[in-house]
């Protein structure tokens, strides 16, 4: 990078804020993809929105591609920097500016932690719902990119669900707001379409988010079946009764096996282990708890256990949330897939992942949001042995386009990112992501935040101001001007 | 009024895109919010309203998209409104996939059949808009009405999964899927909620569903004044309870609760400790219906814990506990606008043609613009109605 733009960035950062040695831009040159690499020219470390803008206004001018990350914790690969060009680390904005609690609203910077806001609202009984396995450590902007979910999002909704409001430097430095604290605020909901768009857009510097009063009671269940299947008939079963659980996860014998190794979390020995949680007024949660057994046990659970204890309900969901770095414990390498299919598809796919695992002599293990059809498998292989990872990485992509074949989708709350851009064109017709496009150009017509994600060719947008200057996408023939 | 269509030979392309058969002069009675259009076209399918959309973008004639036609007065009056689109005929459930608790069904399908052929499996989606045995799922969409269950079930833009549009240009573009969890791409089936027909015309819609209530029970409490008003809706917000709706009325707040009777019957109890509790009459839920008839009518938003100050304006309204309100007003709309925003809230206005319906979107405007410029570069799409002139 031009010295004179960097010599810019250090005087809008100051010395702390602006990381340019070499050693240190190494720790920003992957998210938790780790097989993606790229080492940024820079990092800002903002301190403030008026410093994500005035970054931000440079790249504009100097024609810089930036990349925001939060916690770096994605699985996609959307933080990966992109060569030449600068990351926008939002890891020191973190302050929770407003708790209001009489409306159930939290106004929070990007870096915040997920588990943070429920931190500061659970003496007055409230929580922030979306919970993805790493929200300890993940942040609520890079929530926002992602549109996370996790395990309660059966009942409770996507990030998308909780965001109300969004204060946006847009990829031109200008300021706007999105929504706000009160619902259907005038005009088109572009909070609706930022979130979840995986930095593309431009970068959120306020978000206002939604927080849920406590349900007065919480129960979980566990419920053992010889296989996967049977399990998955149960959870027809329970929805077909016309419940809506909290959660419903399922586990496979290997992933309850890595569980176990990894955090004894007590889990019975079989084939599919279904993890049923309720949550409401007890008089409610108890009438549907004794349905939920009743059509466990009709679909064959051998073993059925109620959590005693927040304690015991704790260490269920530990188990649960550390499935896939258990793997390590099994399997010295793994990849964590994440796909969708309409739920009733699941005894097919399941199946038909057997196959590919005895044709491939590799082991899958399953990890479900059973009752949104969002599968995890992951894929163990050993990198010492040649010719395993590549031959893991094609049965992983594989399971995805049975996903596709079977009407579902490539990823139900990883993201796009890097790594699955290159499978948008099979689930997406050329018309489809052309219009997606379209919101692209009107949001960062020089296509500068985080390029090169998401779409399989970046589109580059018609009009530009001034003389034709080719694009550096363009020169080095990964994008197409239309 | 046809000349002009017919003069250029478009008549004749519409009918031959779509049959003769489908192709009317439009009459007063096809009047859009006081502007008299040319023609009205009934495409049959997806491609036949691409095709309209196509000639129309061509021609330079204006496209006013229209489903049941109970909301076509909202929004400002259009700039201009050559050709009617109507979605009556695509109107079929494409396909219920109970198991999966999904629904793909066509734009120009009623609420009211729509949740028929959802009760067959004992599932339905969780709105409650107005008018539905007209409203269409392409006009509930475009207008973004989905009533008090947002309390419990969340809004349109929460349970709708997938969308087709038809744009402009004639590109049929899909997004989303038909799966509940999915985020593979631009979510623009919230771009297309609430944007009033003016990015690309709806022509189906998934939507995630819900089981049908095992038991519902209407309560009421009177209230006397707007203080004790506020203090009961926030008692039960406030509350570990899970009601499916809240709205308060002029004296009255109801309580709508689903679930088991054991369920029910012990958050009847806890209720009890915030007023004297009545049963109600479900009826109470379209309240909202009998606020239309004469007058201005206006939706106010506003935060739950201001929801007795913004309807302190009002003689009649019904406010739902989200903080999304609906009155006649006969006063200063101005005035009353102003007062809504300078609280954090907004005022849209039905059906006045001096006024601008929407309010301020704020400084979002310009990026407004700019998304349906790429849209709809030529304005065919609702030209006029929208927030800004859009």
């Amino acid at each position: 990078m031009n010295p004179k733009t960097l010599e810019e960035l250090r005087g809008i950062l100051g010395p702390q804020g602006l990381v340019s040695s070499p050693e240190e831009l190494r720790t920003y040159e992957c998210d938790g993809l780790t097989n993606f690499r790229v080492i940024p020219s820079a990092v800002a470390l903002p301190d403030s929105t008026e410093q994500v803008q005035a970054v931000v206004r440079v790249c504009h001018r100097e024609r810089i591609p930036f990349v925001a990350r939060g916690s770096g914790t994605g699985l996609s690969g959307g933080a990966l920097p992109v060569a030449g060009g600068i990351v926008i680390s939002l890891a020191r904005m973190k302050r929770i500016l407003e708790v209001d609690l009489p409306n159930a609203r939290v106004v929070v910077e990007p870096g915040v932690i997920n588990l943070e806001v429920t931190g500061r609202v659970a003496s007055a009984s409230y929580f922030y719902a979306p919970d993805p396995s790493s929200q300890s450590v993940c942040s609520i902007g890079g929530n926002v990119a992602e549109n996370s979910g996790g395990a309660h999002c059966l009942k409770y909704g996507f990030t998308t669900t909780h965001v109300l409001g969004l204060e946006v430097v847009l990829p031109d430095g200008s300021l706007v707001h999105f929504g706000g604290k009160t619902l259907d605020t005038p005009g088109y909901d572009l909070a609706g379409v930022f979130v979840g768009s995986e930095g593309t857009l431009g970068i959120a510097t306020k978000i206002t988010l939604r927080i849920v009063k406590r349900p007065e009671c919480v129960r979980t269940l566990l419920a053992a079946f010889g296989s996967p299947t049977e399990a998955g008939a149960a959870v027809s079963g329970i929805i077909a009764a016309g419940m809506l659980p909290a959660a419903i996860e399922m586990m496979d014998n290997l992933a309850i096996q890595a569980a176990e190794a990894a955090v004894h979390a007590n889990y019975p020995d079989c084939g599919g282990l279904l993890l049923v949680e309720l949550d409401g007024p007890v008089a409610e949660v108890d009438a549907l708890m004794a349905d939920v057994d009743t059509i466990c046990r009709q679909h064959g659970a051998s073993e059925i256990r109620v959590a005693q204890s927040e304690t015991e309900r704790a260490l269920v969901w530990k188990g649960r949330k550390a499935a896939f770095a258990a793997m390590g414990r099994i399997s010295p390498n793994y990849i964590v897939q994440d796909g969708v299919i309409p739920r009733t598809s699941l005894p097919q796919i399941l199946s038909e992942i057997d196959q590919l695992s005895t044709e491939t002599g590799l082991r899958v293990a399953n990890v479900f949001h059973a009752g949104d059809g969002n599968l995890h498998p992951l894929v163990l292989y050993d990198r010492r042995i040649s010719g395993q990872e590549k031959a893991a990485e094609r049965l992983s992509e594989r399971i995805l386009e049975l996903c596709i074949e079977k009407g579902g989708s490539i990823t139900g709350e990883h993201g796009v990112g890097e790594e699955k851009k290159h499978m948008m064109s099979k689930m997406f017709a050329e018309p489809d992501l052309d219009t997606m496009q379209r919101v692209r150009c009107a949001f960062d017509p020089l296509n500068l935040s985080n390029p090169t994600k998401v779409f399989p060719r970046t589109r580059l947008c018609g009009e530009k101001p001034g003389e034709y200057v080719p694009h550096p996408l363009e020169v080095a023939g990964v994008a197409e001007r239309f | 009024m046809l000349s002009r269509v017919e003069a250029d030979g478009i008549g004749e392309v519409l009918r031959t895109i779509v049959g003769p058969e489908h192709v009317r002069a439009a009459t007063d009675a096809d009047a859009i919010a006081g502007v008299f259009p040319l023609v009205v076209v009934e495409p049959a399918d997806e491609r036949q309203t691409a095709s309209v959309l196509r000639c129309a973008n061509q021609a330079g004639l204006s496209v006013i998209p229209c489903g049941g036609g109970t909301k076509l007065n909202w929004g400002n009056p259009p700039r201009s409104a050559d050709v009617v689109l109507s979605m009556r005929r695509q109107n079929r459930v494409i396909e219920h996939a109970w198991a999966d608790l999904t629904v793909t069904v066509e734009a120009g399908c009623t609420i009211a059949e729509l949740q028929r052929t959802l009760a067959q499996h004992g599932q339905r989606l969780a709105v409650d808009p107005l008018w539905p045995e007209r409203a269409t799922v392409g006009g509930i969409l475009s207008t973004n009405d989905s009533g008090a269950l947002r309390l419990g079930y969340g809004s349109l833009r929460d349970l709708i999964i997938g969308v087709t549009l038809a744009l402009a240009d004639g590109t049929i573009a899909s997004s989303g899927g038909k799966v509940v969890k999915n985020v593979a791409g631009y979510d623009l089936p919230k771009l297309a909620t609430g944007g009033m027909g003016t990015l690309g015309v709806i022509t189906r819609a998934v939507f995630r569903l819900h089981p049908l209530p095992r038991n519902s029970r209407t309560l009421s409490i009177a209230v006397p004044d707007a203080a004790e008003m506020q203090r009961v809706i926030l008692a039960i917000l406030g509350a570990q309870l899970a009601p499916a709706a809240v709205q308060a009325r002029n004296g009255s707040v109801d309580i709508l609760l689903e679930g088991t009777l054991d369920g029910i019957a012990a958050q009847e109890s806890a209720i009890g400790k915030f007023g004297k509790v009545q049963e109600g009459s479900p009826s109470v839920w379209n309240a909202r219906e009998e606020l239309w008839g004469g007058g201005n009518m206006v939706k106010f938003t506003t935060v739950p814990a201001r929801i007795a100050a913004a309807s302190a304006y009002f003689s009649r309204f019904v406010i739902q506990a989200t903080g999304i309100g609906f009155a006649p007003f006969e006063g200063d709309l101005a005035q009353l606008r102003a007062a809504m925003e300078q609280d954090g809230g907004s005022l849209v206005i039905f059906g006045n043609r001096k006024l601008d319906a929407w309010g301020s979107p704020g400084d979002a405007l310009p990026l407004m613009r700019a998304v349906k410029a790429q849209f709809d570069p030529k304005g065919t799409l609702n030209p006029g109605r929208f927030v800004g002139g859009i």
